[in-house]
């Protein structure tokens, strides 16, 4: 299992192919995206990589933070999340991954934070019908109908479907296909949509339900501290 | 936003690195090249029409040509940068006040016309 990545949501656009057809992508930008710290079986009971991303201003940072940030050696992150690996697949402490990290063609994974859409009615929230346009049906168009039964059940179902707060939750779309990648600017174009809004985090791993192609570079594709030259590990066939 | 628009300037640049776009616009007759796939083969097909509105802007711009084939009026809509637009030929240029001449298709025959504009005009008009 390789690790994945933080990236910021761009926007989107669209991209012409060679054969004529148009691709909607959404752009996700890699903006710094450096390994933290490492989860261990011995000292943690799993393996995996805190990754950050972004660059938090030193004054917003708590203290205890900083102390975590100045034992990586690496500048104060704006977002943090960590990322299951296998213990071969660890990269170094300080590491930036590039997006290269990501083959063209393959399929990943994209989990974010959806659009918030405030209290939301039954209509817009599950789908439902409503009520007619006429036919004596007067101000409650929208209404979510019957909750329930009569005197039997004598009360409504929990989970019953019912208005309440929509969108701002955690969702992963699977299966998204990686149309370019572009180390030097940091930039990954995904085809398709992409939960959350422009400017939102988003994290990026290989997708579970697809198998992992032959050239994509494992442990992965990134800068190791110091040396500015791109220094992955499997120098990857495809790259460019 | 300034990603975005650098991602699509590049790929306009990378679109329009063999082929030119002529300047056209509504109530210009315009022919253009499609690229048609034929099984394994690719040959090019001609669609010469009335351009009747350009729509959209930078690389998502589109523009609608309609023509009368076989006494039905069609309308084909193309990307402007799609790369199965081969070519786009300038046949006649329209005089029109309209942006959109979407009432071109209540009309058929004389009334559909649209006057010619003369050189002159295009220069002052042109932007």
């Amino acid at each position: 299992m390789r690790s994945g990545v933080i990236a910021k949501k761009v926007g989107m656009t669209r991209v012409f192919t060679d054969a004529g057809e148009h691709v909607p992508v959404t752009v996700l930008k890699l903006d710094n995206c450096q390994v933290v710290a490492h989860r261990t079986l011995e000292k943690n009971g799993y393996t995996a990589l805190q990754v950050g991303v972004g660059t938090a201003k030193v004054k917003n940072v708590s203290k205890a933070e900083r102390g975590r940030f100045a034992a990586a050696k690496v500048e104060p992150k704006k977002k943090l999340a960590e990322f299951r690996v296998s213990p071969e697949h660890v990269i170094p402490v300080g590491a930036e991954i590039t997006a290269d990290h990501f083959v063209v063609g393959q399929f990943v994974d994209v989990t974010g934070v959806t659009t918030g859409k405030g209290f939301a009615g039954g209509m817009k929230r599950w789908n439902f019908g409503g009520l007619r346009a006429s036919h004596g049906v007067s101000i409650s168009h929208r209404s979510i109908g019957s909750t329930g039964g009569r005197q039997d059940p004598g009360k409504t179902f929990k989970n019953k479907k019912m208005p309440g707060h929509l969108g701002t939750e955690r969702v992963t779309t699977q299966n998204l296909r990686v149309i370019q990648t572009d180390a030097e600017r940091g930039l990954i174009l995904v085809q398709g949509a992409v939960p959350g809004v422009a400017g939102g985090w988003i994290m990026v791993r290989d997708a579970v339900k697809r198998a992992l192609p032959k050239e994509a570079p494992i442990p992965g594709a990134f800068r190791e501290r110091g040396n500015g030259e791109a220094a992955a590990a499997t120098e990857g066939e495809e790259r460019a | 936003m300034n990603i975005i628009e650098e991602i699509n300037k590049e790929q306009i640049a990378k679109l329009t690195a063999s082929k030119e776009i002529p300047d056209f616009g509504p109530g210009d007759t315009v022919q253009v090249n499609v690229r048609v796939k034929e099984g394994e083969r690719s040959r090019v097909q001609a669609y010469e029409g009335v351009c009747i509105a350009r729509n959209g802007g930078g690389i998502n711009e589109s523009f609608t040509v309609r023509k009368i084939s076989y006494g039905e009026g069609v309308e084909r809509v193309f990307p402007l940068y799609s790369p199965l637009v081969e070519s786009i030929k300038v046949v006649r240029r329209g005089k029109v006040r309209r942006a959109k001449l979407y009432y071109l298709r209540d009309r058929r025959g004389k009334s559909a016309r649209i006057t010619e504009r003369s050189e002159r005009r295009t220069e002052s008009d042109g932007e």
